[in-house]
């Protein structure tokens, strides 16, 4: 039984890292910044579920489940809240490259929120110029 | 069995670090050096995990957890500010 939990440690950890090391293949070789917030997000909910497993079961205690899952909790809470954060800002701040997207239905609102586009805003003409040529 | 699994893992979580780090060097806009300063952080937490499964303690729990929050409020403002100086 011993034996049978630390194998399911070892194979928690290296799993739990092995998120990490895909993340910063990620972050390295993707070429943009929609694609690379794709590859940040892997260790935030499921490398740290995993590396906690692992801890958890190998100090075989259940004193350290509730802040270990405080910190998952709130992991899993405010994941999605920054990504959301620089996804838009990176919308706004035309960082995030609208050329390589298939679909842009964002750009449907913004565009009928800005009435006519006075100040450039013209992400749909620019999202089907590539079709056109 | 259990120091060839830490050394795997170290290793793993050290080339991940790097990877993000090259990424903060030459990443060209302010919201890709957040991203991968964010995930340098769980590496981070990750790492301190693994250091409590070394020598089998449980005194960096709390550093685990306020680094969670640390990183939400950090990729948080720094997104918050890229935003208002575009409008400003």
């Amino acid at each position: 039984m011993e034996l049978f939990l630390d194998i399911l440690v070892a194979i928690l950890l290296i799993l739990g890292c092995l998120m990490s090391l895909i993340a910063g293949i990620g972050l390295l070789t993707f070429p943009d910044m929609l694609t690379r917030m794709h590859a940040a997000t892997k260790p935030q909910v499921l490398g740290f579920l995993l590396i906690f497993a692992g801890l958890v079961i190998y100090l075989r205690s259940w004193a350290v489940i509730p802040v270990l899952a405080l910190a998952w909790g709130m992991q899993l809470l405010t994941a999605p809240v920054s990504a959301h954060m620089i996804g838009r800002s990176g919308y706004r701040t035309k960082h995030a490259a609208k050329e390589t997207l298939f679909s842009d239905e964002l750009s449907l609102v913004v565009n009928r929120v800005n009435g006519a586009p006075p100040t450039g805003a013209t992400p749909m003409s620019k999202a089907e110029a590539p079709e056109d040529k | 069995m259990l120091d060839i699994v830490i050394w795997i893992c170290g290793i793993m979580l050290g080339l991940g670090a790097i990877a993000c780090l090259i990424r903060v060097a030459k990443g060209p806009s302010i919201l890709d050096r957040v991203l991968a300063l964010d995930v340098m952080l769980l590496i981070i937490s990750a790492a301190l995990c693994l250091e409590m499964v070394l020598h089998k303690h449980t005194d960096y729990l709390l550093f685990v957890v306020a680094a969670c929050m640390l990183g939400f409020i950090g990729s948080v403002t720094v997104s918050r500010f890229v935003s208002d100086q575009r409008n400003a």
